[in-house]
């Protein structure tokens, strides 16, 4: 049986490890690399990194970090943060990454992850959809959530997969940092919508958010930052506590 | 002893490359390469493949004699050989991915995409999975029936001779997902993102 995965998220800007509130207010937290490990040894079933600020600023030492997690870390490594098109999936994996997500640049070029799919697989093509809530819909936005482009994220996420995107990472803006929960809501519409796997992201305060990711969003597998990364929780037990309530994982 | 990675442009290897790098240390020389002659004078070889069935393929034949040199290192000289993933897939006679396109003809069958009961699964079959052994392989000393393994695909191996079955995996049905023939082996999951698993099999390999 197919097993519910939990992925550590490290958010890292300049090659350290940050974790943000709302994405504003970061907070300097330790060196990625070390990090990863702890979590892989730890029983991760994925290790995600976000280079939050990649549009803006510096990036090269995102590479630097990647080629060192890689050559320690030998579980699933998917990278993210200021992908623009298909010469810096090339570059990441070319570092060791195994998947890539992409947010803005799926947005403002879709062709891109037609590209990218059909040059690397689907199975390296993440597409990030970062969402808000309007009314009774959601809104895809861009730029590390800065950016409203009124799409609706209910059928962007169907024009991603028949773009060739090989999962989703979705998360909610409104919940992000916030650690009252993942938007079940959102992440069930656009899980029960698609047929391709659903990361669910953006919230997570507690393991009982993690179960809801799961059990009321459907979603493939869950990803968590600051739980883990504060140590308010190990992968172990997150596992456990997961498994306790019924839900399959590797343990 | 030399253990060639074949470099055919197949997409992204360097997990492939990190994990055999990992488990030699620097006992074991590990070749990442399309040179001919060096494949040709390693002991063991190594065929990754990620992507399309037929991307792999039309990357195979694209270098002109790897495909000779693929067969008489595997089929004539039968020394070690390990695919992983489409590298497997491409074991066989014939792939439907795309558009039908002939396979090595190693291990006859056929790769067709994963039954997913109307879309009651999700593709790609994406995770970690429990792995049935179902015939002792050298490649799965000191592994333990029912250990995980991490998977990434859309289609699937079928062999028409059962007995090369060495592992299968249950998801929308019981997917093929390890075979061993004499000297060929293969596995549809990933040992290089398998966590020490799969570095276990990948050090089974090289000590075969």
């Amino acid at each position: 049986m197919l097993k519910n995965r939990i992925i550590p998220c490290l958010d890292v800007k300049n090659g350290r490890v940050v974790k943000g509130i709302n994405f504003v207010d970061l907070k300097d937290a330790g060196n990625p690399v070390e990090q990863a490990k702890i979590y892989s040894d730890g029983g991760a079933d994925e290790i995600c990194f976000l280079d939050i600020t990649a549009s803006n600023e510096n990036r090269d030492t995102i590479y630097d970090v990647v080629e060192k997690t890689s050559k320690k870390c030998f579980v699933p490594l998917t990278v993210g943060g200021g992908v623009r098109g298909v010469d810096d999936i090339n570059k990441l994996l070319n570092c060791g990454a195994d998947k890539v997500s992409i947010n803005t640049a799926a947005v403002q070029n879709p062709e891109v992850i037609i590209e990218s799919s059909k040059k690397f697989g689907s199975q390296c093509i993440v597409v990030a959809i970062d969402a808000k809530k309007n009314g009774n819909r959601w809104e895809v936005f861009t730029h590390g959530g800065r950016n409203n482009t009124s799409l609706d994220a209910i059928e962007f996420a169907n024009k991603m997969e028949d773009s060739g995107a090989g999962e989703l990472l979705v998360t909610s803006i409104d919940r992000d940092g916030t650690q009252i929960g993942y938007d079940n809501d959102l992440i069930l519409k656009i899980s029960s919508t698609v047929n391709i796997p659903v990361i669910a992201s953006g919230g997570v305060g507690s393991l009982d958010h993690l179960v809801d990711g799961i059990k009321l969003g459907k979603a493939s597998a869950v990803l968590a930052a600051s739980i883990f990364h504060h140590g308010t929780h190990s992968i172990q037990e997150a596992k456990q506590y997961l498994d306790s309530k019924g839900i399959p994982v590797r343990i | 002893m030399n253990v060639t990675i074949v470099d055919y442009n197949s997409g992204n290897i360097s997990s492939v490359i990190n994990s055999f790098k990992e488990v030699a240390k620097n006992k074991v020389n590990i070749e990442v390469t399309s040179d001919l002659n060096k494949i040709k004078s390693s002991d063991k070889v190594v065929l990754p493949g990620q992507g399309s069935f037929k991307s792999c393929v039309d990357a195979l034949n694209s270098i002109n004699g790897l495909v000779e040199i693929l067969n008489e290192f595997a089929v004539t000289n039968k020394k070690p050989l390990l695919g992983i993933c489409v590298g497997l897939q491409m074991f066989a006679d014939i792939g439907y991915e795309e558009i039908e396109t002939k396979g090595l003809g190693w291990i006859s069958g056929k790769v067709s995409k994963i039954d997913n009961q109307n879309n009651k699964f999700k593709l790609p079959h994406i995770g970690w999975n429990e792995i049935s052994i179902v015939k002792e392989s050298k490649i799965f000393k000191d592994i333990k029936n029912k250990s995980h393994m991490y998977f990434v695909h859309s289609y699937e191996f079928i062999p028409e001779d059962k007995s090369v079955i060495s592992a299968t995996t249950d998801y929308s049905s019981n997917i093929v997902c390890s075979v061993e023939k004499e000297n060929i082996f293969g596995t549809q999951f990933h040992p290089e993102k398998s966590d020490k698993i799969g570095l276990q099999i990948i050090k089974n390999f090289i000590d075969l």
